[in-house]
Protein backbone atom coordinates (compact mmCIF):
# COMPACT_ATOMS: atom_id res chain seq x y z
CA UNK A 1 0.00 0.00 0.00
CA UNK A 2 1.29 3.71 -0.87
CA UNK A 3 2.05 5.84 1.91
CA UNK A 4 -1.21 9.13 1.59
CA UNK A 5 -0.35 12.26 1.28
CA UNK A 6 -1.44 13.47 4.82
CA UNK A 7 -2.20 10.83 7.61
CA UNK A 8 -3.46 12.89 10.61
CA UNK A 9 -4.25 10.94 14.34
CA UNK A 10 -6.05 12.47 16.90
CA UNK A 11 -5.56 15.74 16.33
CA UNK A 12 -6.40 17.90 19.43
CA UNK A 13 -5.82 22.16 19.25
CA UNK A 14 -6.95 23.60 22.24
CA UNK A 15 -6.53 27.93 22.61
CA UNK A 16 -6.95 29.76 25.76
CA UNK A 17 -8.95 33.05 25.07
CA UNK A 18 -8.76 34.84 28.21
CA UNK A 19 -9.41 32.62 31.06
CA UNK A 20 -11.09 30.41 28.92
CA UNK A 21 -10.11 27.10 27.29
CA UNK A 22 -11.31 26.59 23.30
CA UNK A 23 -11.27 23.15 22.35
CA UNK A 24 -11.01 24.19 18.85
CA UNK A 25 -10.08 20.66 17.29
CA UNK A 26 -11.27 17.19 18.79
CA UNK A 27 -9.20 13.71 18.53
CA UNK A 28 -9.67 14.15 14.55
CA UNK A 29 -8.69 11.55 12.07
CA UNK A 30 -7.58 12.21 8.35
CA UNK A 31 -6.41 10.56 5.66
CA UNK A 32 -5.84 12.41 2.36
CA UNK A 33 -4.33 10.45 -0.98
CA UNK A 34 -2.43 12.36 -3.75
CA UNK A 35 -4.34 14.07 -6.37
CA UNK A 36 -7.50 13.89 -4.26
CA UNK A 37 -10.16 17.53 -3.93
CA UNK A 38 -11.51 17.50 -0.35
CA UNK A 39 -13.53 19.87 0.77
CA UNK A 40 -14.14 20.77 4.52
CA UNK A 41 -17.42 22.51 5.22
CA UNK A 42 -18.39 23.92 8.59
CA UNK A 43 -20.06 26.79 10.14
CA UNK A 44 -17.51 29.90 11.46
CA UNK A 45 -16.20 27.83 14.56
CA UNK A 46 -16.22 24.27 13.28
CA UNK A 47 -12.25 23.93 13.31
CA UNK A 48 -12.23 24.02 9.75
CA UNK A 49 -9.56 26.88 9.12
CA UNK A 50 -7.52 25.39 12.34
CA UNK A 51 -7.28 21.86 10.66
CA UNK A 52 -6.03 23.08 7.79
CA UNK A 53 -3.66 25.43 9.39
CA UNK A 54 -2.00 22.40 11.25
CA UNK A 55 -1.67 20.29 8.16
CA UNK A 56 0.13 23.46 6.52
CA UNK A 57 2.15 23.61 9.26
CA UNK A 58 1.47 26.84 10.46
CA UNK A 59 0.08 25.79 13.74
CA UNK A 60 0.97 22.90 16.36
CA UNK A 61 -1.69 20.52 17.65
CA UNK A 62 -2.07 20.53 21.33
CA UNK A 63 -1.90 16.90 20.90
CA UNK A 64 -1.94 13.86 18.00
CA UNK A 65 0.21 13.89 15.09
CA UNK A 66 0.34 14.48 11.61
CA UNK A 67 2.43 12.99 8.79
CA UNK A 68 3.45 14.60 5.36
CA UNK A 69 4.31 11.88 2.88
CA UNK A 70 5.40 9.42 5.60
CA UNK A 71 7.44 12.19 7.32
CA UNK A 72 6.18 13.37 10.91
CA UNK A 73 5.94 16.77 10.79
CA UNK A 74 4.47 17.53 14.00
CA UNK A 75 7.85 16.58 15.69
CA UNK A 76 9.83 18.94 13.31
CA UNK A 77 11.56 22.18 13.93
CA UNK A 78 10.99 25.28 11.60
CA UNK A 79 13.86 25.22 10.20
CA UNK A 80 13.77 21.46 9.08
CA UNK A 81 10.09 22.17 7.18
CA UNK A 82 11.15 23.70 4.08
CA UNK A 83 10.00 20.71 2.30
CA UNK A 84 6.77 21.40 3.63
CA UNK A 85 6.60 25.23 2.70
CA UNK A 86 7.79 24.56 -0.84
CA UNK A 87 5.25 21.49 -1.36
CA UNK A 88 2.43 22.94 0.35
CA UNK A 89 0.72 26.54 -0.32
CA UNK A 90 -2.38 28.36 0.89
CA UNK A 91 -4.60 30.85 -0.90
CA UNK A 92 -6.80 32.74 2.03
CA UNK A 93 -10.04 34.13 1.87
CA UNK A 94 -9.61 37.82 1.58
CA UNK A 95 -6.96 39.10 -0.79
CA UNK A 96 -7.39 42.88 0.90
CA UNK A 97 -5.40 41.51 3.52
CA UNK A 98 -3.24 38.74 2.52
CA UNK A 99 -1.63 40.44 -0.23
CA UNK A 100 1.19 43.10 1.59
CA UNK A 101 -0.27 47.02 -0.49
CA UNK A 102 2.98 47.69 -0.29
CA UNK A 103 5.07 45.57 -2.75
CA UNK A 104 4.27 45.87 -6.20
CA UNK A 105 2.75 42.32 -7.16
CA UNK A 106 6.57 40.31 -9.08
CA UNK A 107 7.54 41.33 -5.43
CA UNK A 108 4.27 39.95 -4.19
CA UNK A 109 4.18 36.60 -6.17
CA UNK A 110 8.11 35.11 -6.35
CA UNK A 111 8.28 36.03 -2.05
CA UNK A 112 8.49 32.58 -1.93
CA UNK A 113 10.91 31.73 -4.26
CA UNK A 114 13.15 33.86 -1.87
CA UNK A 115 12.43 32.19 1.00
CA UNK A 116 15.80 30.14 2.56
CA UNK A 117 13.95 27.50 3.48
CA UNK A 118 11.84 27.38 0.01
CA UNK A 119 14.61 27.83 -1.98
CA UNK A 120 16.65 25.23 -0.68
CA UNK A 121 14.04 22.64 -1.92
CA UNK A 122 13.82 24.12 -5.38
CA UNK A 123 15.57 22.60 -8.07
CA UNK A 124 18.47 24.71 -8.49
CA UNK A 125 18.26 28.45 -10.97
CA UNK A 126 14.92 29.21 -10.68
CA UNK A 127 14.69 32.20 -12.84
CA UNK A 128 12.26 34.41 -11.17
CA UNK A 129 11.16 36.67 -13.58
CA UNK A 130 10.55 33.51 -15.69
CA UNK A 131 8.17 31.88 -13.27
CA UNK A 132 6.34 35.21 -12.46
CA UNK A 133 5.79 35.55 -16.11
CA UNK A 134 4.50 31.80 -16.45
CA UNK A 135 1.95 32.05 -13.39
CA UNK A 136 0.52 35.09 -13.98
CA UNK A 137 -0.40 33.76 -17.25
CA UNK A 138 -1.97 30.73 -15.91
CA UNK A 139 -3.96 32.64 -14.07
CA UNK A 140 -4.55 35.10 -16.58
CA UNK A 141 -3.38 37.96 -15.36
CA UNK A 142 -1.50 40.52 -17.92
CA UNK A 143 1.95 39.86 -18.05
CA UNK A 144 2.81 43.47 -17.06
CA UNK A 145 0.88 43.39 -13.77
CA UNK A 146 4.07 42.40 -12.21
CA UNK A 147 5.38 46.09 -11.78
CA UNK A 148 1.75 47.37 -10.14
CA UNK A 149 0.45 47.67 -6.45
CA UNK A 150 -2.55 45.03 -5.68
CA UNK A 151 -5.11 48.36 -5.11
CA UNK A 152 -4.49 48.75 -9.30
CA UNK A 153 -6.40 45.29 -8.93
CA UNK A 154 -10.20 44.47 -8.65
CA UNK A 155 -11.74 41.88 -6.34
CA UNK A 156 -11.12 38.75 -8.35
CA UNK A 157 -7.86 39.82 -9.96
CA UNK A 158 -6.55 40.11 -6.68
CA UNK A 159 -7.62 36.63 -5.70
CA UNK A 160 -5.90 35.27 -8.69
CA UNK A 161 -2.57 37.35 -8.00
CA UNK A 162 -2.63 35.30 -4.42
CA UNK A 163 -2.95 31.94 -6.11
CA UNK A 164 -0.30 32.94 -8.35
CA UNK A 165 1.94 33.25 -5.47
CA UNK A 166 0.71 30.07 -3.86
CA UNK A 167 1.74 28.27 -7.48
CA UNK A 168 5.27 29.99 -7.28
CA UNK A 169 7.48 27.37 -6.13
CA UNK A 170 5.35 24.55 -8.35
CA UNK A 171 3.57 23.04 -4.80
CA UNK A 172 2.07 19.70 -4.72
CA UNK A 173 -0.83 20.66 -2.88
CA UNK A 174 -2.92 24.28 -2.70
CA UNK A 175 -4.53 24.88 0.44
CA UNK A 176 -7.55 27.60 -0.46
CA UNK A 177 -9.82 28.64 2.52
CA UNK A 178 -12.54 30.36 1.95
CA UNK A 179 -11.43 31.57 -1.85
CA UNK A 180 -14.43 32.86 -2.67
CA UNK A 181 -16.19 34.05 0.11
CA UNK A 182 -14.85 37.53 -0.04
CA UNK A 183 -16.00 37.43 -3.94
CA UNK A 184 -18.97 39.13 -5.51
CA UNK A 185 -20.91 36.10 -7.00
CA UNK A 186 -20.34 37.86 -10.71
CA UNK A 187 -16.69 36.95 -10.51
CA UNK A 188 -16.87 34.01 -8.11
CA UNK A 189 -17.71 31.78 -11.14
CA UNK A 190 -14.18 33.29 -12.63
CA UNK A 191 -12.35 32.28 -9.83
CA UNK A 192 -13.74 28.58 -9.79
CA UNK A 193 -12.99 28.30 -12.98
CA UNK A 194 -9.70 29.33 -12.70
CA UNK A 195 -8.99 26.70 -9.54
CA UNK A 196 -10.72 23.69 -11.35
CA UNK A 197 -8.26 24.08 -14.54
CA UNK A 198 -5.39 24.52 -12.17
CA UNK A 199 -6.14 21.92 -10.15
CA UNK A 200 -6.63 19.81 -13.74
CA UNK A 201 -3.31 20.84 -15.65
CA UNK A 202 -0.72 20.69 -12.72
CA UNK A 203 -2.39 17.59 -11.09
CA UNK A 204 -2.73 19.31 -7.82
CA UNK A 205 -3.71 18.16 -4.86
CA UNK A 206 -6.54 20.71 -3.29
CA UNK A 207 -7.83 21.24 0.18
CA UNK A 208 -11.12 23.50 -0.02
CA UNK A 209 -12.28 25.30 3.24
CA UNK A 210 -15.87 26.84 2.79
CA UNK A 211 -19.00 27.17 4.34
CA UNK A 212 -21.09 27.02 1.44
CA UNK A 213 -21.43 23.59 0.29
CA UNK A 214 -22.32 24.53 -3.32
CA UNK A 215 -18.88 25.79 -3.90
CA UNK A 216 -17.05 22.20 -2.11
CA UNK A 217 -19.32 20.07 -4.95
CA UNK A 218 -18.17 22.17 -7.48
CA UNK A 219 -14.42 22.26 -6.95
CA UNK A 220 -14.30 18.60 -4.93
CA UNK A 221 -14.69 14.88 -4.89
CA UNK A 222 -14.12 14.04 -1.47
CA UNK A 223 -16.01 16.30 1.63
CA UNK A 224 -15.51 16.36 4.89
CA UNK A 225 -18.25 18.13 7.40
CA UNK A 226 -16.84 19.53 10.62
CA UNK A 227 -19.13 20.47 13.76
CA UNK A 228 -17.74 21.50 16.98
CA UNK A 229 -14.18 20.27 16.48
CA UNK A 230 -14.97 17.23 14.93
CA UNK A 231 -15.66 15.49 11.50
CA UNK A 232 -19.12 14.59 11.74
CA UNK A 233 -19.26 13.09 8.37
CA UNK A 234 -16.79 12.60 5.48
CA UNK A 235 -17.18 10.83 1.84
CA UNK A 236 -17.58 11.39 -1.75
CA UNK A 237 -19.29 14.41 -2.44
CA UNK A 238 -21.93 13.37 -4.47
CA UNK A 239 -22.78 10.90 -2.09
CA UNK A 240 -22.97 13.54 0.70
CA UNK A 241 -24.86 15.92 -0.81
CA UNK A 242 -27.63 13.87 -2.56
CA UNK A 243 -28.43 11.51 0.77
CA UNK A 244 -26.70 13.28 3.69
CA UNK A 245 -25.88 11.08 6.89
CA UNK A 246 -26.31 13.47 9.10
CA UNK A 247 -29.42 16.41 10.47
CA UNK A 248 -26.81 18.94 10.21
CA UNK A 249 -25.11 18.37 6.96
CA UNK A 250 -28.85 18.30 5.67
CA UNK A 251 -29.20 21.19 7.66
CA UNK A 252 -26.14 22.89 6.09
CA UNK A 253 -27.96 21.92 2.44
CA UNK A 254 -31.39 23.59 3.28
CA UNK A 255 -29.51 26.79 3.94
CA UNK A 256 -28.22 27.46 0.92
CA UNK A 257 -29.97 30.31 -0.66
CA UNK A 258 -31.74 29.50 -4.13
CA UNK A 259 -33.39 31.50 -6.16
CA UNK A 260 -36.98 32.02 -5.17
CA UNK A 261 -39.38 32.89 -7.51
CA UNK A 262 -42.76 32.48 -6.17
CA UNK A 263 -44.80 35.23 -4.70
CA UNK B 1 -48.00 58.99 -4.12
CA UNK B 2 -45.09 56.39 -3.14
CA UNK B 3 -43.70 56.40 -0.16
CA UNK B 4 -40.00 56.17 -1.63
CA UNK B 5 -39.91 58.18 -5.03
CA UNK B 6 -36.02 58.52 -6.32
CA UNK B 7 -36.31 61.07 -10.09
CA UNK B 8 -32.56 61.38 -11.92
CA UNK B 9 -29.92 60.78 -9.22
CA UNK B 10 -26.53 61.59 -9.59
CA UNK B 11 -23.77 60.90 -7.57
CA UNK B 12 -20.11 62.44 -8.24
CA UNK B 13 -16.95 62.15 -5.90
CA UNK B 14 -14.07 65.12 -5.22
CA UNK B 15 -13.20 67.57 -7.67
CA UNK B 16 -12.52 65.64 -10.45
CA UNK B 17 -16.74 64.90 -10.32
CA UNK B 18 -16.67 61.33 -11.02
CA UNK B 19 -20.14 59.99 -11.26
CA UNK B 20 -20.71 56.67 -9.28
CA UNK B 21 -24.41 56.93 -9.82
CA UNK B 22 -25.94 58.17 -13.03
CA UNK B 23 -29.04 59.12 -13.32
CA UNK B 24 -30.98 56.45 -11.18
CA UNK B 25 -35.15 56.32 -11.58
CA UNK B 26 -37.25 53.87 -8.88
CA UNK B 27 -40.00 54.14 -6.29
CA UNK B 28 -40.96 52.03 -3.63
CA UNK B 29 -44.55 52.10 -2.58
CA UNK B 30 -46.04 51.25 1.28
CA UNK B 31 -44.55 47.84 2.10
CA UNK B 32 -42.81 46.99 -0.65
CA UNK B 33 -39.73 45.16 -0.80
CA UNK B 34 -36.82 46.14 -3.98
CA UNK B 35 -34.15 44.53 -4.22
CA UNK B 36 -30.60 46.31 -6.07
CA UNK B 37 -28.36 43.97 -7.68
CA UNK B 38 -25.25 44.78 -9.10
CA UNK B 39 -20.96 44.19 -8.71
CA UNK B 40 -18.72 46.14 -6.10
CA UNK B 41 -18.22 49.94 -7.38
CA UNK B 42 -22.12 49.70 -9.74
CA UNK B 43 -23.34 52.82 -7.84
CA UNK B 44 -25.98 50.58 -5.36
CA UNK B 45 -24.34 51.69 -1.77
CA UNK B 46 -23.82 55.53 -2.84
CA UNK B 47 -27.66 55.07 -4.33
CA UNK B 48 -28.58 53.77 -0.74
CA UNK B 49 -26.48 56.67 1.28
CA UNK B 50 -27.92 59.11 -0.98
CA UNK B 51 -31.53 58.52 0.01
CA UNK B 52 -30.41 58.26 3.80
CA UNK B 53 -28.96 61.62 3.35
CA UNK B 54 -25.85 59.83 4.42
CA UNK B 55 -23.25 60.85 1.52
CA UNK B 56 -19.86 61.97 2.19
CA UNK B 57 -18.76 65.64 2.17
CA UNK B 58 -16.63 65.10 -0.72
CA UNK B 59 -19.57 63.85 -2.44
CA UNK B 60 -22.02 65.81 -5.13
CA UNK B 61 -25.84 64.10 -5.41
CA UNK B 62 -28.59 66.08 -7.73
CA UNK B 63 -31.88 64.82 -8.54
CA UNK B 64 -34.71 64.59 -6.25
CA UNK B 65 -35.30 61.56 -3.63
CA UNK B 66 -38.76 62.23 -1.70
CA UNK B 67 -39.68 60.23 1.03
CA UNK B 68 -43.23 60.46 1.65
CA UNK B 69 -42.91 63.72 -0.10
CA UNK B 70 -39.70 65.12 1.90
CA UNK B 71 -37.06 65.85 -0.50
CA UNK B 72 -33.66 64.66 1.25
CA UNK B 73 -31.67 66.31 -1.48
CA UNK B 74 -30.35 69.11 -0.07
CA UNK B 75 -32.27 68.61 3.40
CA UNK B 76 -30.19 70.39 6.33
CA UNK B 77 -28.67 67.89 8.89
CA UNK B 78 -31.02 68.47 11.39
CA UNK B 79 -34.51 67.57 9.45
CA UNK B 80 -32.65 64.03 8.03
CA UNK B 81 -31.70 63.18 11.73
CA UNK B 82 -35.24 63.63 12.39
CA UNK B 83 -36.01 60.73 9.73
CA UNK B 84 -33.27 58.20 10.20
CA UNK B 85 -33.73 55.96 12.29
CA UNK B 86 -37.69 56.80 12.39
CA UNK B 87 -38.99 56.71 9.03
CA UNK B 88 -36.25 55.32 7.56
CA UNK B 89 -33.46 52.85 8.81
CA UNK B 90 -30.48 51.05 7.70
CA UNK B 91 -28.71 47.99 8.34
CA UNK B 92 -25.28 47.70 7.10
CA UNK B 93 -23.04 44.51 6.14
CA UNK B 94 -20.68 43.94 9.15
CA UNK B 95 -22.45 44.53 12.51
CA UNK B 96 -19.34 44.63 13.96
CA UNK B 97 -18.66 48.19 13.06
CA UNK B 98 -22.71 49.49 13.27
CA UNK B 99 -22.29 48.61 17.32
CA UNK B 100 -20.45 50.31 19.77
CA UNK B 101 -17.75 47.88 21.25
CA UNK B 102 -18.39 49.57 24.66
CA UNK B 103 -22.16 49.69 25.17
CA UNK B 104 -24.39 47.32 26.24
CA UNK B 105 -26.42 46.19 23.31
CA UNK B 106 -30.07 46.88 25.02
CA UNK B 107 -28.71 50.53 25.86
CA UNK B 108 -27.57 51.00 21.97
CA UNK B 109 -31.17 49.40 20.95
CA UNK B 110 -33.17 52.05 23.55
CA UNK B 111 -30.90 55.11 22.17
CA UNK B 112 -32.71 54.54 18.94
CA UNK B 113 -36.26 54.68 21.01
CA UNK B 114 -35.32 57.47 23.31
CA UNK B 115 -34.04 59.58 20.62
CA UNK B 116 -36.83 59.31 18.32
CA UNK B 117 -39.57 58.78 20.93
CA UNK B 118 -38.36 60.42 24.26
CA UNK B 119 -38.91 57.16 25.67
CA UNK B 120 -37.87 56.68 29.55
CA UNK B 121 -35.29 53.94 30.49
CA UNK B 122 -37.44 51.83 32.07
CA UNK B 123 -40.79 51.29 29.80
CA UNK B 124 -38.12 51.79 26.95
CA UNK B 125 -36.63 48.34 28.28
CA UNK B 126 -39.17 46.54 28.25
CA UNK B 127 -39.74 47.07 24.27
CA UNK B 128 -36.05 46.98 23.67
CA UNK B 129 -36.30 43.31 25.17
CA UNK B 130 -39.26 42.45 23.30
CA UNK B 131 -37.89 43.63 19.91
CA UNK B 132 -34.84 41.72 20.68
CA UNK B 133 -37.25 38.75 21.11
CA UNK B 134 -39.02 39.59 17.65
CA UNK B 135 -36.22 39.12 15.60
CA UNK B 136 -35.45 35.74 16.84
CA UNK B 137 -33.17 36.13 19.55
CA UNK B 138 -33.79 33.27 22.36
CA UNK B 139 -32.94 34.57 25.80
CA UNK B 140 -33.45 38.44 24.49
CA UNK B 141 -32.55 39.74 28.47
CA UNK B 142 -29.23 38.55 28.70
CA UNK B 143 -28.36 39.55 25.04
CA UNK B 144 -29.72 42.77 26.10
CA UNK B 145 -26.73 43.02 28.94
CA UNK B 146 -24.22 41.90 26.97
CA UNK B 147 -21.20 43.87 24.94
CA UNK B 148 -21.25 43.22 21.31
CA UNK B 149 -17.92 41.43 21.16
CA UNK B 150 -20.42 38.59 23.73
CA UNK B 151 -22.25 37.74 20.68
CA UNK B 152 -21.71 35.54 17.61
CA UNK B 153 -22.30 37.62 13.87
CA UNK B 154 -25.61 36.22 13.82
CA UNK B 155 -26.41 37.72 17.17
CA UNK B 156 -25.28 40.95 15.89
CA UNK B 157 -26.67 41.67 13.13
CA UNK B 158 -30.05 40.41 14.49
CA UNK B 159 -29.39 43.17 17.29
CA UNK B 160 -28.99 45.62 14.30
CA UNK B 161 -31.84 44.76 12.71
CA UNK B 162 -33.59 45.34 16.23
CA UNK B 163 -32.31 48.59 16.37
CA UNK B 164 -33.39 49.79 12.41
CA UNK B 165 -37.37 48.26 13.16
CA UNK B 166 -37.90 49.40 16.81
CA UNK B 167 -39.67 52.83 15.87
CA UNK B 168 -41.14 50.76 13.11
CA UNK B 169 -39.99 52.91 10.19
CA UNK B 170 -41.71 53.02 6.48
CA UNK B 171 -38.36 52.25 5.24
CA UNK B 172 -35.84 49.62 5.77
CA UNK B 173 -32.57 50.29 3.72
CA UNK B 174 -30.73 46.99 3.93
CA UNK B 175 -27.08 46.94 2.34
CA UNK B 176 -25.58 43.63 2.07
CA UNK B 177 -26.79 42.57 5.56
CA UNK B 178 -25.57 38.89 5.53
CA UNK B 179 -22.72 38.90 3.26
CA UNK B 180 -20.34 38.47 6.40
CA UNK B 181 -22.52 35.83 7.64
CA UNK B 182 -22.12 32.23 7.24
CA UNK B 183 -24.58 30.38 5.19
CA UNK B 184 -26.73 28.53 8.07
CA UNK B 185 -27.01 31.86 9.76
CA UNK B 186 -27.40 33.90 6.70
CA UNK B 187 -30.69 31.61 6.55
CA UNK B 188 -31.77 31.93 9.79
CA UNK B 189 -31.08 36.17 9.35
CA UNK B 190 -33.12 36.31 6.36
CA UNK B 191 -36.42 34.47 7.56
CA UNK B 192 -36.67 36.63 10.61
CA UNK B 193 -35.92 39.97 8.19
CA UNK B 194 -38.76 38.51 5.83
CA UNK B 195 -40.55 38.15 9.32
CA UNK B 196 -40.20 41.09 10.60
CA UNK B 197 -40.61 43.44 7.52
CA UNK B 198 -44.15 41.35 7.26
CA UNK B 199 -44.98 41.95 10.94
CA UNK B 200 -44.44 45.31 10.48
CA UNK B 201 -45.31 46.38 6.93
CA UNK B 202 -42.90 48.25 6.62
CA UNK B 203 -40.86 48.76 2.68
CA UNK B 204 -37.48 47.60 2.35
CA UNK B 205 -34.21 48.54 -0.31
CA UNK B 206 -32.15 45.24 -0.02
CA UNK B 207 -29.05 45.52 -1.77
CA UNK B 208 -26.57 42.63 -2.40
CA UNK B 209 -24.67 40.85 -5.37
CA UNK B 210 -26.19 37.70 -4.64
CA UNK B 211 -29.38 37.43 -6.59
CA UNK B 212 -30.31 34.63 -4.76
CA UNK B 213 -30.11 36.41 -1.21
CA UNK B 214 -32.45 38.99 -2.90
CA UNK B 215 -35.01 36.77 -4.12
CA UNK B 216 -35.59 35.58 -0.84
CA UNK B 217 -36.51 39.03 0.97
CA UNK B 218 -38.11 40.79 -2.26
CA UNK B 219 -40.22 40.23 -5.22
CA UNK B 220 -39.00 43.08 -7.90
CA UNK B 221 -35.07 43.74 -8.75
CA UNK B 222 -33.19 46.36 -9.96
CA UNK B 223 -29.91 45.59 -11.79
CA UNK B 224 -27.56 48.31 -11.80
CA UNK B 225 -24.79 48.31 -13.87
CA UNK B 226 -21.80 51.54 -13.62
CA UNK B 227 -24.11 53.81 -11.88
CA UNK B 228 -27.11 53.15 -14.22
CA UNK B 229 -30.05 51.01 -13.61
CA UNK B 230 -29.88 48.67 -16.86
CA UNK B 231 -33.04 46.44 -16.04
CA UNK B 232 -36.16 46.23 -13.74
CA UNK B 233 -38.53 43.32 -13.05
CA UNK B 234 -39.72 40.56 -10.89
CA UNK B 235 -37.23 37.77 -10.21
CA UNK B 236 -39.24 35.60 -12.40
CA UNK B 237 -39.28 37.83 -15.09
CA UNK B 238 -35.19 38.43 -14.62
CA UNK B 239 -35.23 34.61 -14.94
CA UNK B 240 -37.20 34.36 -18.01
CA UNK B 241 -37.30 37.60 -20.15
CA UNK B 242 -34.00 39.23 -19.23
CA UNK B 243 -33.82 41.93 -21.71
CA UNK B 244 -29.77 43.00 -20.50
CA UNK B 245 -26.86 40.38 -21.54
CA UNK B 246 -25.25 41.64 -18.15
CA UNK B 247 -28.38 40.44 -16.23
CA UNK B 248 -28.46 37.05 -18.17
CA UNK B 249 -25.03 36.97 -16.77
CA UNK B 250 -26.00 37.64 -13.70
CA UNK B 251 -28.49 35.06 -13.29
CA UNK B 252 -26.60 32.39 -14.85
CA UNK B 253 -23.21 32.78 -12.88
CA UNK B 254 -25.54 33.18 -9.66
CA UNK B 255 -27.01 29.25 -9.93
CA UNK B 256 -23.98 27.23 -9.30
CA UNK B 257 -26.11 24.01 -9.13
CA UNK B 258 -27.13 23.60 -13.20
CA UNK B 259 -23.39 22.93 -13.65
CA UNK B 260 -21.98 20.00 -13.18
CA UNK B 261 -19.35 19.64 -10.45
CA UNK B 262 -16.18 20.05 -12.54
CA UNK B 263 -17.43 21.17 -15.23
CA UNK B 264 -16.60 24.97 -16.54
CA UNK B 265 -19.13 27.35 -15.02
CA UNK B 266 -20.45 30.52 -17.20
CA UNK B 267 -19.55 33.59 -16.35
CA UNK B 268 -20.63 37.39 -17.15
CA UNK B 269 -18.53 37.62 -19.65
CA UNK B 270 -19.92 35.10 -21.77
CA UNK B 271 -22.44 37.12 -21.66
CA UNK B 272 -21.71 40.59 -21.64
CA UNK B 273 -18.16 41.37 -23.12
CA UNK B 274 -15.63 43.72 -20.82
CA UNK B 275 -14.44 45.34 -23.91
CA UNK B 276 -18.11 46.33 -24.91
CA UNK B 277 -18.16 47.98 -21.26
CA UNK B 278 -14.51 49.74 -21.52
CA UNK B 279 -15.93 51.09 -24.75
CA UNK B 280 -19.10 52.40 -23.38
CA UNK B 281 -17.13 54.48 -20.51
CA UNK B 282 -14.51 56.08 -23.13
Amino acid sequence: MTEPLYRAEQLTRRYRNGGTEVLALDNVDLTIEPGRRLGIVGESGSGKSTLVRLLAGLDRPTSGRIWFEGTEITSLPERRLGFLRAAVQMVFQDPRSSLNPRMRVGDIITEPLRSRLVRRQLPGGVDHATRLAEVLEAVDLPADSGGRYPHEFSGGQRQRIAIARALAPKPEILIADEPVSALDVSVRAQVLNLLTDLVAAQGLTLIVVSHDLMVVRHLCDQLAVMRAGRIVEQGDTETVYTRPGTDYTRALLAAIPRIRTAG
Amino acid sequence: MSLLEVRDLRVSFGRRKIEAVRGVDFEIAEGQRLGVIGESGSGKTVTALALMGLLPDNATATGSVRLRGNEIIGAPEVALARLRGDAVSMVFQEPMTALDPTMRVGRQVAEVLRLHQGAESGPARDRVVSMLAEVGLTDPTRIADAYPHQLSGGQRQRVVLAMALINSPDLVVCDEPTTALDVTVQALVLQKLDEVLTASGAACLFISHDLAVVSQVCDRVLVMLDGEVVEAGTVAELFTDATHPYTRGLVATARLELTRPGQRLPTVEDFYAPEARLGERA
